[in-house]
Parts: structure tokens; sequence; C-alpha cells
């Protein structure tokens, strides 16, 4: 998959970085940013479990304990490593924000893909969808790759240096078929990140 | 606990520290970005380089610490300072916390 596409190169006149997707492309990468739009949403970013009524009740910010999916504990990490309360501070000042952030973002390469061409129920009928970002909107990709990456590469359990585990598993097994993607995905990134140089 | 003063504070130095009080209440907070083995070394470097405006060799220098020894400190400053940073750094997706400087 990764060989039908040249990913991102700067184009030179106008400096922005594009990109042809196949449709097949274009759709795995709205489904992936779909799914993050709806993994930031799922596990709630309000406290939910017991503690003082009185204190909930007065209580409108953000959440206070880390997230219990592993991936969301990826993307919003303790800010202090041994400071339990000053890591529930920041986590209720930030948390929210962060989570809206990454969801916008990935909106984001949603929204661009539709308007590039992609539609609704895709077909492929080899039309390839061109992207053209100026370079706001190619920081707002290059952060959603990023967390459609430790998405992936959390649920993977992607390790430093594991490549050989990966060339090892057998072609049909789904988990590799995952990690062609996250490779994909770190492909992208690495030539929209030099596409903005 | 605590309460407020009831006499005058003087805004000026407080003769009365002790170098080493001087020295805490100075101690300054760190940013420190730690490995994970996700994030590309391209993009790391280019973060620092937009967040934190150093130059292409420092943000490498710093990139390939947290790639070899695990972390690096990447900024210094005031705590809020350094919470601003942390809280960059999450919305680049990069692992980050702070701490007092050693």
């Amino acid at each position: 998959m990764a060989s039908s596409t040249t990913g991102f190169v700067r184009h030179r006149r106008s400096k922005r970085a594009i990109a042809t997707f196949s449709v097949f492309e274009a759709d795995l990468l709205r489904s992936l940013a779909a799914q993050l739009v709806e993994l930031l949403h799922n596990e709630s970013a309000v406290l939910k479990t017991e503690r003082d009524p009185l204190e909930a009740l007065l209580d409108f910010s953000g959440p206070t304990t880390e997230p219990e999916d592993p991936v969301l504990r990826r993307l919003f990490p303790n800010a202090y490593r041994d400071d339990g309360e000053a890591a529930s501070e920041f986590r209720r000042f930030t948390e929210g924000e962060l989570r809206d952030g990454k969801s916008r973002a990935a909106g984001t390469i949603i929204d661009v893909l539709e308007e590039a061409g992609l539609p609704a129920e895709p077909t492929d009928d080899g039309i390839s969808i061109d992207v053209e970002l100026d370079e706001a909107t190619a920081l707002v990709w290059l952060r959603s790759l990023t967390d459609l990456r430790l998405a992936l590469g959390t649920r993977l359990e992607v390790e430093e240096g594991d490549e050989e585990y990966w060339y090892s598993l057998p072609d049909e097994d789904p988990r590799l078929q995952a990690h062609h993607i996250y490779e994909w995905l770190g492909f992208l990134q690495e030539t929209l990140v030099h596409a903005l140089r | 606990m605590t309460t407020a003063s009831p006499e005058k504070v003087d805004p000026g130095v407080q003769k009365d520290l002790t170098p080493d009080e001087i020295t805490l209440a100075d101690t300054p907070w760190v940013t420190l970005v730690w490995n994970d083995p996700v994030n590309l070394m391209s993009y790391v470097t280019f973060v620092f380089q937009k967040h934190f405006g150093y130059g292409k060799k420092k943000a490498e220098k710093l990139m390939m610490e947290v790639h070899e020894d695990g972390r690096s400190v990447v900024s210094t400053g005031t705590r809020e300072e350094m919470e601003r940073d942390v809280q960059a750094m999450h919305e680049y997706g990069l692992w980050a916390t702070l701490s007092k400087a050693e």
C-alpha cells in the first residue's frame, strides 16, 4: 500500500504541501480520523468516579484522573511524574482543551479529504484525491497524524526496534495489516515534515 | 495551614534569607521530553524548532538525547512557563513532564 503513493511533496511555487491519494487510501485515512474523534468523545472527559457529592456538584471543570483507555493515557499523559496532586490539577485545566484540539484536528483531515472529492460512499472507480495544504493546515495534519500513529501504535503495543517481530507474522495476520497501516501513516508524516522544511 | 500576615510586607529582598533559601526560591523548573517508540525523529526535531524556536542543530541534539538517553531537558523557566510548554508538547503528541530543576 505504501508504494502506491509518493506521500507529500512541497509545491515549488505555492509552497503548499501536496499529495495524491487513491480513494482507498483517502477513505482509510478518513475512517481512522473518525475513529479518533469517536474515541476522544467516548470516554467522558468529566470525572465520573465516586467522590464527595457536593464537591462533584461544584466542580464544572475537567477530569483529574488518568483516562482508563491506554490510547487516551498516551495522548494525555501525566504532566508530573511524582506529584499526583499537581498532575490532577494540570489535567483538570488542560485535558478538555487538549481533547477538543485533537478532535478538531482529526476533523480537519476528514474535511480536507471530503473537500478534495472523497465521496461519502466511495466506490473505487480509479479517481484520485488531490490534497493541497497551506502551512497552517499542514501543521494540523502533522499533529493529527501523530495522534493517529500514537493510537495505532499503542493498540499494537509497538516497541522500539521490533521490526523483526512484525515481519515474522504471517501475511494474513490482521495485526500485520494494521502494522502496515501504522507504517504508512509514518511514511506520510515523514514526507509531510520534509515538505514543511 | 497559613494566614495572611498582619505585618507590613517588605516587597524588597528579605535580608534574613540564607543563601540556601534564596537558591531554593529561585530554583527553576524544567520541561522533560521522554522517549517513546512511536514518534519520528524528524518530527520531534521539527517540533523543537517550531515550538521553542531552536535552530536545527540544537533541536537535533535534544532529539538525539531523548532518543539515546530516554529523556532530555528541552526548556527551563518558571513553573507556569513549563506547564505551558508541557501542554504544547502534549498537543504535538510528545510525552512531556515538568519538574523542579535538579
